[in-house]
């Protein structure tokens, strides 16, 4: 009968952890670097953090004729107006800066329909007043604050608080990673990039956790074992694991890239790269750092000896 | 292992039995629903306004303006108060940013008087469940020979929440006139109205709608002065004031400031045509105080205009023919029958207390929506595809127990947010495609670890037993943190983002079932029929 084909073999046995002179220099790099770009070029903050107006339009022929829609928008003196191609040839955004009032908002908005007429179908209208854009930033800060945090004292409560700050410590690389992408290729940063910042906090996380439970496992059953030879031996028992999680997931997000439509490409980006680089770390970062945190094994064995004889 | 109470066999093949009943409305066509029996399940899962196009509106009501209209009538009480007792005062005045309204009483025998008839108009407000009260509406206090009433927070927050709950019941009015189905009209936060309208298509109209305060007024013309040179010299003589009509350009008019009648004596206003023109108007009835009070006013001034003012602006001023007694008139201006017919609407369903600015807006046209729902549904598919192919190269026999029991995980996804009528946003399909990696970890975890339990030399039974209860600590502790990070998405985010929160929590949630018990019993079962000597993994 098929048994499946085995992707990593079981007695794979690769330094992990003895490379850390390189892979730290790179984590740092995957660390520092966007944080830099975030300070240079910076991010593209969409309208839910910088207020504005954004109106998605189908033009009736194709490809549309963006000179001519600039034309008439920039002539109507609303300031700063982006005009690009948007997915398919015929269809475009229009995103017009942020007006001092929210009644100039809702004005410049009448103000375009009236200079496009029914030359184009207004497929989407987004206003986000400077009111609500403020509240946007604050809420998208916090809650990834407070997720950090509920994590933290999750896993702190699960295992030792060894683990807990390496958990955090590789999911703030992950998070500053997925935004330096975001900068780089200068996508939109919108409500759906904490969306997905958040849910790559907590599929990466989900990744750590299994690793961790296979250090603490091995803690108990290895008791005279350096840690670095015992903290290789669990990435590599979890590695096939790893990899297979990883190649189904981002399977399934990746038709979304294909055919998911301009809406959530960003988003599913975002996810597809978050999976990777939260594979990158639960072996590069989080896994090493214990050794750099010194794990107490006595703090796992009253339970270990009572696990080895029910 | 291999043996299951029958209770818990029972329990589970009933979870997913329901699980496909409930999910299998999904797959038809609403209008297709009707034709099945009764008793069969219609309910859908409700798209969101991303998938279904729609308008979201978040209000803010004009704190401002309703202080400051409170202002103009704590103000009037006062004199009124003040008058009635013969108490002599001077320097009534209303101070906005202090929220207060001050007076200098002249004779200071008269202050003692003067304070305890102004103390009358604090009072409690603000009454909680139990009976108890917040505290006063107004703070009376007294300095030398000067009174000042300052608005309290406790009777500022109750004026903000009964302008609020008018305010929803007149949009709700309004909104059912326009004739979408099921508007979701709701209060966020201290001073804001959320306003979800699926389907609409012309949201400009359903804004003009919502956002007109629609305060009508009936004013007479000062036609002792001529409007176009008072315009220009901007002196209003007293007691008078400069309005305009909605008129391109607008058209000046000195009105007299009395308000004659006003849009709260309307019992009802519907859209018609002139008998005579054949132009659409608007015929209103008013209620006998008001009638009373408008044939009053039209006796007094046959031959003279008369001005029909809406929030601020000149409708139209005919001049008064004749007396008009019965208490009902028509409003024409040049209207359209569309413009007729909301204007009705806009007088039927009453003013708005306060001016409501839209501080948010998300509009998705119809199209967009169902272009959506069609890449939306092709990437989703895709991926399933892919990860069922995947799942069964990498473990053969295991892996289509693995992706029978993810088919069962998104029925019960669908059939959970059917039953509790959540949202399915496009951002949600995309969480649904998530659980899809996250179920299939759960099993990835235990079919490793079988694959390991084997290695060890275990017998398939007992392999396959400690696969299952190792992996279920794993992956109980790394649910939960998924868990984590999803429930906070929940309180923060909102509209397609929360619709992805719930997608992913009820898919997780649904996951630990389908790939722990679900699994185990497929493969319980296949051991006792085919009894193995070594497991094919």
């Amino acid at each position: 009968m098929f048994r499946g084909i085995t992707f990593i073999p079981a007695d794979t046995k690769i330094d992990f952890v003895g490379q850390r002179a390189v892979t730290w220099f790179v984590s740092a790099f995957l660390t520092v670097v966007p944080l830099i770009l975030v300070a240079t070029i910076g991010l593209n903050m969409g309208i839910d953090f910088q207020g504005g107006t954004l109106i998605e339009v189908k033009t009736k022929e194709s490809p549309a004729n963006l000179a001519d829609i600039r034309g008439k928008v920039s002539g109507l003196g609303l300031g700063e107006v982006q005009i690009q191609e948007f997915g398919e040839p015929d269809e475009v955004l229009i995103r017009i800066a942020s007006q001092p009032t929210e009644e100039e908002q809702q004005e410049s908005i009448a103000r375009v329909k009236n200079a496009l007429g029914d030359s184009v179908e207004y497929r989407r209208t987004e206003i986000v007043g400077p009111t609500i854009s403020g509240e946007l930033i604050a809420g998208g800060t916090l809650a990834v604050v407070v997720a950090m945090i509920g994590i933290m004292i999750y896993v702190w409560f699960r295992f030792e608080w060894q683990f807990s700050v390496a958990a955090v410590a590789s999911l703030v690389h992950d998070v500053t990673a997925t935004i330096g992408l975001y900068a780089l290729l200068q996508l939109e940063f919108n409500v759906s990039s904490i969306a997905a910042i958040l849910t790559i906090i907590g599929y990466s996380l989900n990744d750590k956790v299994v690793i961790f439970d296979r250090i603490r496992e091995n803690l108990r059953k290895y008791k005279r074992m350096p840690l670095k030879n015992l903290l290789d031996l669990s990435i590599n028992e979890m590695l096939s694991r790893a990899i297979l999680t990883h190649v189904t997931t981002l399977l399934a997000m990746m038709p979304f890239l294909f055919f998911g439509g301009e809406a959530i490409y960003g988003f599913a980006l975002a996810m597809c790269f978050g999976i990777i680089v939260g594979a990158y770390s639960s072996i590069f970062v989080a896994s090493p750092m214990q050794l750099i945190l010194g794990v107490q094994r006595e703090a796992f064995s009253p339970r270990a000896a009572a696990r080895a004889n029910p | 292992m291999l043996h299951f109470q029958k209770w818990k066999l029972i329990l589970v093949f009933g979870i997913v039995l329901a699980g496909f009943i409930f999910a299998i409305p999904n797959l038809f066509p609403s209008s297709s629903l009707q034709g099945l029996p009764s008793w069969f399940p219609h309910k859908q899962v409700n798209l969101g306004l991303d998938l279904q196009g729609g308008a979201h509106l978040l209000y803010r009501i004009d704190d401002k303006e309703l202080v400051d209209d409170w202002l103009g009538t704590i103000r009037g009480d006062v004199r009124e108060g003040l008058r009635s007792n013969r108490i002599g005062y001077t320097d009534l005045s209303q101070n906005v940013a202090g929220r207060s309204v001050s007076v200098r009483i002249r004779k200071p025998d008269d202050m003692d008087k003067a304070y305890t008839e102004l103390k009358k108009q604090s009072v409690p407000v603000g009454g909680d469940v139990f009976g108890g009260f917040a505290g006063n509406n107004l703070e009376v206090t007294r300095d030398a020979d000067k009174i000042t009433l300052t608005v309290t927070e406790v009777g500022l927050t109750d004026r903000i929440n009964s302008a609020i709950q008018a305010s929803i019941e007149t949009i709700r009015r309004r909104i059912d006139a326009f004739g979408t189905t099921e508007p979701s009209i709701q209060r966020e936060g201290r001073n804001r109205i959320l306003v979800q309208v699926p389907g609409v298509t012309d949201v400009q109209r359903l804004k003009s709608l919502i956002g007109e305060t629609g305060k009508l007024e009936f004013k007479m013309v000062d036609s002792t002065v001529n409007a176009a040179e008072v315009e220009v010299s901007k002196k209003v003589p007293p007691g008078d004031e400069l309005l305009y009509s909605s008129d391109d350009p607008p058209v000046p008019y000195v009105l007299k400031d009395r308000v004659l009648v006003s849009g709260e004596n309307l019992v009802d206003a519907q859209p018609g045509f002139d008998s005579r023109t054949g132009e659409p108007v608007v015929t209103f009835r008013f209620d006998a105080a008001g009638a009373k009070r408008f044939g009053r006013a039209t006796q007094e001034n046959v031959g003279l205009p008369f001005a029909i003012v809406l929030d601020n602006k000149v409708i139209s001023a005919p001049v008064i023919r004749e007396p008009i007694l019965g208490g009902t008139g028509q409003i024409s201006g040049n209207f359209t029958v569309q413009e007729a017919n909301d204007l009705s609407v806009l007088l039927r369903s009453g003013a708005l207390p306060a001016k409501l600015t839209v501080i948010e807006e998300r509009t998705v046209g119809a199209s967009l929506g169902a272009d959506s729902i069609e890449s939306g549904k092709k990437a989703a598919i895709a991926g399933l595809l892919l990860v069922v192919l995947f799942m069964f190269a990498a473990y053969g026999l295991f892996g289509f127990f693995a992706n029978l029991a993810l088919l069962v995980n998104i029925a019960l996804i669908f059939a959970v947010l059917s039953l509790i009528g959540a949202t399915l946003t496009l951002p949600g399909i995309a969480g649904i495609v998530l659980v899809i990696g996250i179920a299939v970890d759960a099993n990835v975890l235990i079919n490793e670890r079988i694959r390991e339990e084997k290695r060890a030399g275990k017998s398939p039974i007992a392999a396959i037993d400690s696969g299952y209860s190792r992996a279920l600590i794993t992956i109980i502790d790394s649910n939960v943190t998924t868990l984590i990070a999803v429930l906070v998405l929940f309180w923060l985010g909102s509209g397609p983002i929360r619709g992805f929160a719930v997608t992913l929590t009820i898919g997780v949630l649904a996951s630990m079932f389908t790939a722990v018990t679900v699994t185990r019993m497929m493969i319980a079962y296949w051991l006792r029929w085919t009894r193995p000597k070594e497991l094919p993994i």
